[in-house]
């Protein structure tokens, strides 16, 4: 067993194959342990998981963590935030040194794969490599920037998702190169080039630095999917249900308009019988999924809110971030939120 | 010992440094080149930093200024010193600095250089990392994974430093040691550890270590951290003092041997202290280096002082005050690395008094 996971560990830092990795039940451990160990991106991601200035943890991400904490212990509290870096986060998982990564991974075949056994139970949030420009060009599509100036970070996949695109589309562009994103910033800012590229998120929170955010729109096009989600190690299905259906209550909460204010009212009141099943009314949804409590998505939006809330507390734009919510609104407002039936 | 010729006035030496500086025309063209940079890059650096600065107030008070955003800083000062442990405990972490910082000073003192020091070590530094850890005295038990800040990076230098210098010295003398065995041994670790980056050392340490471990033993991933940063340290400081060792002639060690003196004695009353003097420039140079080092812990989570300030220009609430951040990080790595260079500077002169 032991050199199973140093196999994991080892494949997962070389991206190298390994043999059977641990099929043994997290859920348990963490259960015994009463604490569940969440790797974060260290140092920090702007509104997704950051200490403030007293050293806790904050963000989308942390309060997802959170929320899974709720169903599998019933405490919000019973969670241990380990810093990961971008280098470490699938070693850490592999090891055991932390239960699950909410950090920003993006849902990849290989990864997801035999080789490196990860599990990614639910999309949290759909980013997506995006292309700022200035307001005064009057552009509104990617496709009208024949000929553009374009800054970018050097050796990313960035870079090459962008000369991918423009490629495809027969279009040329002169690329502005800097490592640094606070320089790139700069530079774009300064006017040396026309297009600013990066994933949505990163995008919009450099937007907010620009030295007049409100004179640049960020177009509509996505130069790559990043469908962002929890990782697991693969192997225990019970741990995978329940970090999906725990965010699966985030968004169903959000469809069936259940909020922090109201969730108590609307257990108490609802009649709607996919409501009380969600709410823990009545059914067994809790027991089934193998929850701390029959109520656990009740818990979960009595303390964080629903979907919505929790991304508008962190991301939305009453947040410096402002990011629209674009691909992430539910399914009936034209998003992909889309959480399988609570039955 | 002939008396030394008295010190000239400050008024002296100064017109002495302003005749150096105007001395021939080369000396008057750099000195005139010297101070045009200066005055291009000071007032507008002075005036950054201090006279349009903000010292106080939030992110929008620091945007609508033109200066420096020192309110950042002071924002996140404590953040940079405490890192993630409980801000409720803070004192703790708090009280440990004093007494680490105390505990270095004192070491520094050559009036202090005595067993007395080493006992007080050896009570200061469990102490220390009781206070920090609880579980003991009702104090409540904060992991180490929560330790951070400017303590995390005392504790990791200072105990990384003071713990692998005595081993660099045994793995310096077993690397020149007439034994076969010992020898090899002393080469072969040297030469890994040095063979390999540190990054990859604390990853080991870190990640793979635990998985080598029988079931049931687990040692603290601190421990191991600041084990694996210790014989880094060790590796590269035996490289500097068996560099000093090669340079004592021959005829002292023969002096040593015909006076009849053991191994021991040779090196401790002859060999060492003379091997050790000459090479402190080496050593306070590697010194600073692996000090500075100390950064890479982030590659494992530990968030040092660097880090929390890195972490701290992720809170959505400050975004934007990258130069504020590094320019507070660099004056506090200068001073510490500063004070070791003129410390080192002091011990020149007070060693090689004697020898003038």
């Amino acid at each position: 067993m032991k050199w199973a996971v140093l196999a994991a560990a080892v494949a997962a830092f070389l991206g190298l194959s390994a043999g059977d990795a641990l099929a043994g039940r997290d859920l348990d451990q963490i259960r015994q342990r009463g604490v569940l160990r969440c790797g974060v991106q260290a140092p920090s991601n702007p509104g997704f998981g950051f200490p403030d200035a007293q050293g806790r943890w904050q963000g989308f991400n942390v309060e997802i963590c959170r929320a899974i904490a709720i169903t599998i212990l019933g405490d919000p509290n019973r969670v241990e935030f380990i810093p990961v870096t971008t280098q470490s986060r699938f070693p850490a998982l592999a090891s055991g040194e932390v239960d699950i990564l909410s950090n920003n991974s993006t849902w990849t075949l290989t990864r997801d794969s035999n080789v490196n056994r990860f599990n990614f139970p639910a999309i949290v949030f759909y980013d997506g490599q995006a292309m700022m420009v200035p307001r005064r060009l009057n552009v509104t599509s990617a496709r009208q920037l024949n000929g553009a100036t374009v800054c970018v970070q050097p050796g990313t996949t960035t870079e090459l998702n962008l000369a991918d695109y423009f490629r495809q589309h027969n279009m040329r562009f002169t690329p502005v190169v800097v490592a640094d994103l606070d320089e790139l910033r700069r530079a774009y800012d300064s006017g040396r080039c026309d297009v600013f590229t990066n994933d949505f998120a990163a995008l919009a929170a450099q937007r907010t630095l620009l030295s007049r955010p409100q004179d640049h729109i960020i177009l509509p096009e996505r130069l790559s999917k990043e469908p962002l989600s929890p990782v697991i190690r693969q192997g225990d299905e019970e741990l995978t249900n329940i970090v999906a259906w725990t965010v699966f209550a985030l968004i169903d909460a959000e469809e069936m308009g259940i909020t922090q204010a109201n969730v108590d009212q609307i257990a108490a009141t609802s009649t709607d019988p996919r409501v009380r099943r969600l709410l823990g009314v009545e059914g067994n949804m809790g027991e089934s999924l193998g929850a701390a409590r029959p109520d656990y998505a009740r818990q979960i939006i009595r303390t964080f809110g629903n979907y919505g809330e929790i991304y508008d507390r962190w991301l939305g734009p009453n947040t410096p971030l402002n990011l629209e919510r674009g691909m992430n609104r539910t399914w009936l407002q034209g998003g992909l939120l889309y959480a399988p039936p609570a039955r | 010992m002939a008396a030394a010729p008295a010190l000239p006035g400050l008024a002296a030496r100064l017109r002495a440094f302003v005749a150096a500086c105007f001395a021939g025309p080369v000396n008057t063209l750099i000195t005139l080149g010297c101070l045009g940079l200066l005055a291009l890059f000071l007032p507008p650096f002075v005036n950054w930093a201090l006279i349009e600065a903000t010292w106080s107030g939030t992110a929008a008070t620091c945007r609508a200024g033109n200066g420096a955003c020192w309110a950042f800083v002071r924002e996140k000062f404590w953040f940079s010193i405490f890192g993630l442990y409980p801000f409720e405990e803070r004192w703790r972490p708090a009280t440990m600095l004093v007494i680490l910082v105390a505990m270095v000073v004192a070491s520094t003192i050559r009036r202090f250089w005595n067993r007395w020091l080493l006992l007080a070590w050896a009570v200061a530094a469990p102490a220390m990392w009781i206070l920090m850890q609880g579980g003991l005295f009702g104090l409540p038990y904060v992991q180490t994974r929560l330790w951070g800040g400017l303590a995390i990076t005392g504790i990791i230098a200072v105990f990384g430093l003071a713990l692998g210098y005595p081993l660099s010295i045994l793995l310096a003398l077993g690397r020149r040691s007439s034994l076969p065995l010992l020898r090899w041994f002393c080469t072969a670790l040297i030469e890994c550890i040095r063979g390999v980056p540190l990054i990859s050392l604390l990853f080991m340490a870190a990640i793979m270590v635990p998985l080598f471990l029988p079931q049931g033993v687990t040692v603290d991933r601190l421990i191991r951290v600041l084990f694996a940063y210790t014989l880094f340290t060790a590796a590269y400081m035996a490289e500097v003092v068996r560099g000093g060792l090669q340079a004592i002639p021959r005829g002292q060690y023969e002096a040593a041997d015909s006076l009849g003196l053991t191994y021991w004695q040779k090196m401790r009353l002859i060999i060492l202290p003379q091997a050790l003097t000459i090479t402190i420039p080496a050593q306070v140079n590697t010194f600073i280096g692996l000090f500075k080092d100390t950064t890479l812990v982030v590659v494992i989570g530990v968030f040092d002082f660097f880090t929390t300030l890195r972490a701290a220009l992720g809170d959505p609430n400050w975004l934007g005050f990258p130069t504020e951040a590094y320019v507070y990080a660099a004056t506090v790595y200068f001073v510490l690395c500063f004070a070791m260079s003129r410390y080192s500077l002091a011990l020149e002169r007070r060693f090689r008094a004697g020898q003038r």
